[in-house]
């Protein structure tokens, strides 16, 4: 029995401590919002936030979630630089399939944690990790910046 | 006509054809997904059936479609008594936008407020909707009209019933953004009171149908509107094949034959089935013949979730016989296409005279290009899930073809078609591969070897790269007789690649017309002696189209030969092609040889070479063509008419001394006519000059003894952002609605290889002849 925090709620999960994070919460606890893409860490369709750090899901195996807090896309709407990032990527139109963009949001929303106001080589580091096969690049760019600008306006 | 209501839902709908009783049954128990709750209450439709279609009229574009089209507003629309109106997008969304372009063009002639539209997807049913089909670049250009009619025809009906509940002429009345003012007095109605009443009155018949003056427009051309889906997807709601849940579902992959045309001898089980909530194993038969859109077959493994089905097909310990293409080999068949490729082929198109014109030309120059196999790689690998019950079949899945994924499940259970529903998902990206619904038979198969319980199959990333309808690999041969001025006056292009027709017709050797028919038959230019050869060439994996299909080795081959030839000149590569281009005209394909056409109407869609200019020099104006650029930077251009529209691109590279390669920046131009979404055109732009940088950068698979050799995106690489262009302008060539449209999704992608190649040409003197770079470039 592994005990998991996910979106501020407690489980008990009886499955293998082997078993990736990814698989149980798309087939066991129903949040299909984290994608599977590779499942080898190597697209990022599948990033959450561990403790506030990017993570892949496909390659976490949940024995290393003891005392640690899972946040997925579905919950981080609750996050000011989350509400941020989604508006911008909505209001440039960034998705295209949208399969990706899921890990990309959480990929951008840990870099802005980060680095408040990110340099082009800053967003390269932090998204590099996350593949868009249909080529959204420029806007995903586009909308960090944008969100990275509001985030910084006085409130 | 009969009125009728269906009370037993939610959703009451009013059919007025008794032409079509189906109409009731499908509609509920459609599977809304989304917008469905909101809709609450008593809902009517208003429309009718069978007033336009397609069995009456010519035999191009969507009438040519397997279904057609259909323009009906009881098929498409229906509006509740709280003004909400939901609108049906019979075509899939796979990021290009259609569940938001399609809506778009029915409301705005609908005259409804998008803050009160709803969309809902179609069920997979052509008889219903007309085609499904959503590939080669169709959806808008074959439907723009039938939708246009099918919002004007409801629009008119709802003015009717204002008219007379007012006792008004109807002249007196207008619709207007959801409701219909009486124009004298300013009294106003809501379409959802409205509705009832609209319904039982009489159709309009089609040529009284009032279509809106284009400058009327509310939304289309405008790009005003959001993404329908982009709220859903930014937050994690939105359902992909991959995402279907049911009660008491069961998750499956499978073990399928790493060469085509394998088959299993012997599977043992035991390890598998220890492996913890693995529940059966199960096999697949292969099935004989051409692969056509059927399961490959092998070994499944069913479990209580994805991780344990993974886990236990690792423990499987399968025999395979590899069968007849154990030998293919990418290296030895690459020998092969070059060896075909330098003797004569089959003649397809032979104006003048070749061979006497080369003889006689001022100077030869011969170029070779060779393309490997490329996979789609959709971020969303295939994924369906299915359950059956009482004899009928229900079916989920990323499916760009949802008849066909319905067809082929009611074959292989042996059911009639009636008995299998389909249900379309969002798709994570498709580009051709999910045409194919081999993965929802797949489903089907598994759920009636459980008895009926709901079964997910998912393919992961290396089944998806593995078992792919692989993207042609090419050889590309040109050759040349050029004047005194370098200008070609001879043309030879023999294309040999393994054709599509194969995937259907065990043992095709040729490339049909249709894939000739992309960019070599149909040059458009002003040469006098045209010479198009199609040498042999056998498949040995699934041959399948990808976004923009055989364009793209027919494009890189075409537009890097004649930069070549523009070299060979010392001439501005810009100048030369529009020189070859030739002066503006308008010419019938079959001048070209060209019979196919994009299956459009040759008259509609004619080859203006017109067009293709503007887009070269619109291209090249934006990119400041000319501009001085320091050591190691170069602009390359490249122009392709495809889906009956014309893109030019200019790509603006940087290679540094190691041979590393950025992309500053792309311009691209495209004229595809008049536009519905112009933000997502731009989107689709952008995204083929992704695309395309990553086909030419690093995209290949690469077979040995008959299995693909690349497992994940560590050896399929895919462009990332910090290698991908800095900046993307897209350039839209302006134009009213008079001209019939063109294609958007793949058009974007051809050009874009040979322009990137000729700015590194551009930039370091070195000719790309072969795909990917990888490599090439490093010192």
């Amino acid at each position: 029995m592994t005990k998991l925090n996910i979106n501020g709620k407690q489980y008990q999960i009886d499955l293998p401590a082997d078993t990736p994070l990814l698989w149980v919460l798309r087939d066991d606890l129903g949040l299909t919002g984290t994608k599977f893409g590779c499942g080898m860490a190597l697209c990022g369709a599948c990033t959450v936030h561990i403790d506030g750090q990017p993570v892949r899901a496909c390659v976490t195996p949940i024995s290393a979630l003891a005392d640690k807090k899972v946040i997925t896309i579905e919950a981080i709407s609750a996050d000011t630089i989350g509400q941020a990032i989604q508006a911008a990527w909505v209001d440039l139109g960034v998705p295209q399939c949208g399969y990706c963009q899921s890990g990309q949001i959480m990929s951008a929303i840990a870099l802005l944690k980060e680095k408040p106001t990110p340099t082009d080589a800053d967003i390269d580091a932090a998204m590099a990790g996350n593949i868009c096969r249909c080529g959204t690049y420029t806007r995903i760019r586009a909308a960090i910046k944008q969100a990275a600008g509001e985030k910084g306006a006085p409130a | 006509m009969n009125a009728s209501f269906d009370l037993s839902t939610a959703i009451a709908i009013h059919a007025t054809s008794t032409e079509t009783p189906w109409v009731i049954a499908n509609v509920s128990r459609r599977k809304f997904l989304q917008g469905a709750s909101a809709l609450g209450g008593l809902v009517l439709a208003v429309g009718y059936a069978g007033a336009s279609r397609a069995e009456d009229a010519p035999k191009y574009g969507a009438d040519a479609m397997p279904h057609g089209w259909v323009d009906s507003p009881l098929v498409f629309i229906a509006i509740g008594e709280d003004g909400i109106v939901s609108i049906v997008c019979h075509r899939a969304e796979m990021g290009q936008g259609v569940r938001t372009g399609m809506p778009m063009i029915v409301a705005d002639e609908l005259e409804a407020d998008w803050a009160r539209v709803r969309v809902v997807q179609a069920l997979g049913d052509e008889a219903r909707y007309g085609n499904q089909d959503t590939d080669g670049s169709r959806s808008t250009r074959h439907f723009f009209m039938p939708m246009r009619r099918c919002g004007a025809a409801a629009r008119q009906m709802l003015e009717a019933a204002a008219a007379e509940r007012w006792k008004v002429p109807v002249g007196e009345v207008r619709a207007q953004n959801g409701e219909v003012v009486h124009v004298p007095t300013a009294r106003r109605l809501g379409y959802g009171s409205l509705a009832k009443a609209a319904s039982n009155l009489p159709l309009p018949a089609p040529d009284s149908i009032r279509l809106k003056d284009p400058s009327q427009f509310r939304y289309i051309g405008t790009g005003k509107l959001k993404l329908v889906d982009a709220q859903d997807i930014a937050t994690g709601k939105a359902q992909y094949g991959m995402d279907t849940r049911l009660p008491g579902m069961l998750y499956a992959v499978v073990a399928r034959p790493q060469v085509y045309g394998g088959k299993v001898v012997s599977y043992d089980a035991a390890a598998t089935l220890k492996v913890p909530r693995v529940v059966r194993v199960v096999q697949i038969e292969a099935t004989p013949g051409a692969p056509e859109f059927n399961p490959l077959g092998g070994v499944a493994v069913i479990a209580r979730n994805t991780w344990a089905a993974i886990q236990g097909r690792r423990a499987l310990k399968i025999v395979w016989d590899d069968g007849p293409n154990q030998s293919y080999d990418s290296v030895g068949y690459r020998a092969a296409l070059e060896a075909a490729a330098r003797e004569a082929g089959t003649v397809m198109r032979n104006d003048g005279d070749f061979v006497a014109a080369a003889a006689a030309a001022e100077k030869r120059v011969t170029a070779e290009y060779y393309l490997p196999h490329l996979a789609h790689a959709s971020m969303e690998p295939p994924a369906a899930s299915a359950r059956i019950s009482q004899g009928k079949c229900e079916v989920w899945g990323c499916f760009q073809s949802p008849q066909a994924a319905r067809d082929l499940v009611a074959k292989r259970l042996g059911m009639p078609v009636e008995n299998v529903t389909v249900h379309v998902t969002l798709l994570g990206g498709g580009f051709g591969r999910k045409s194919k619904p081999d993965f929802g038979i797949e489903a089907a198969v598994l759920s009636k070897a459980m008895d009926g319980k709901p079964v997910k199959v998912i393919w992961t990333r290396d089944d998806d790269l593995h078992n792919d309808y692989f993207h042609t690999v090419s050889v590309e041969h040109l050759e040349a007789g050029v004047d005194a001025k370098g200008l070609p006056v001879a043309w030879l292009h023999r294309s040999v690649a393994p054709t599509i027709e194969s995937t259907f017709v065990a043992g095709a050797k040729h490339e049909a017309d249709w894939e000739l028919g992309m960019g070599v038959i149909n040059v458009p230019f002003a040469i006098p002696n045209i010479r198009i050869e199609n040498p042999e060439a056998i498949a040995h994996t699934r041959i399948g189209w990808f976004r923009s299909v055989s364009n793209i080795p027919h494009a890189f081959a075409v537009q890097s030969f004649v930069a070549e030839l523009a070299a060979a000149a010392a001439r501005d590569p810009k100048d030369f092609l529009l020189e070859v281009i030739g002066p503006a005209r308008v010419i019938t394909p079959q001048m070209l040889g060209d019979t196919w056409n994009q299956g459009e109407s040759p008259e509609r869609y004619p080859v203006d070479t017109g067009r293709l200019r503007r887009v070269v020099e619109l291209a090249a104006k934006e990119a400041s063509w000319g501009r001085p650029l320091p050591k190691g930077r170069g602009l390359g251009i490249a122009a392709h008419y495809s889906f009956v529209s014309y893109v030019a691109v200019v790509v603006d590279v940087a290679v540094d001394a190691k041979g590393e390669v950025t992309i500053p920046r792309v311009d691209i131009a495209i004229d595809c006519g008049a536009t519905v979404n112009p933000d997502r055109v731009r989107a689709q732009m952008e995204g083929a000059c992704v695309m395309g940088v990553s086909a030419a950068m690093s995209g290949a698979i690469t077979f040995k003894a008959g299995r693909a050799q690349q497992d994940n995106f560590h050896q399929y690489e895919v462009m990332r952002m910090p290698a991908a262009p800095r900046e993307i302008r897209v350039h839209i060539v302006p134009d009213d609605y008079s001209k019939p449209l063109g294609g958007v999704g793949e058009p974007g992608v051809p050009p874009v290889p040979p322009a990137f190649c000729n700015a590194i040409f551009a930039a370091t003197g070195k000719r790309i002849r072969q795909l990917p770079i990888a490599d090439q470039l490093k010192s």
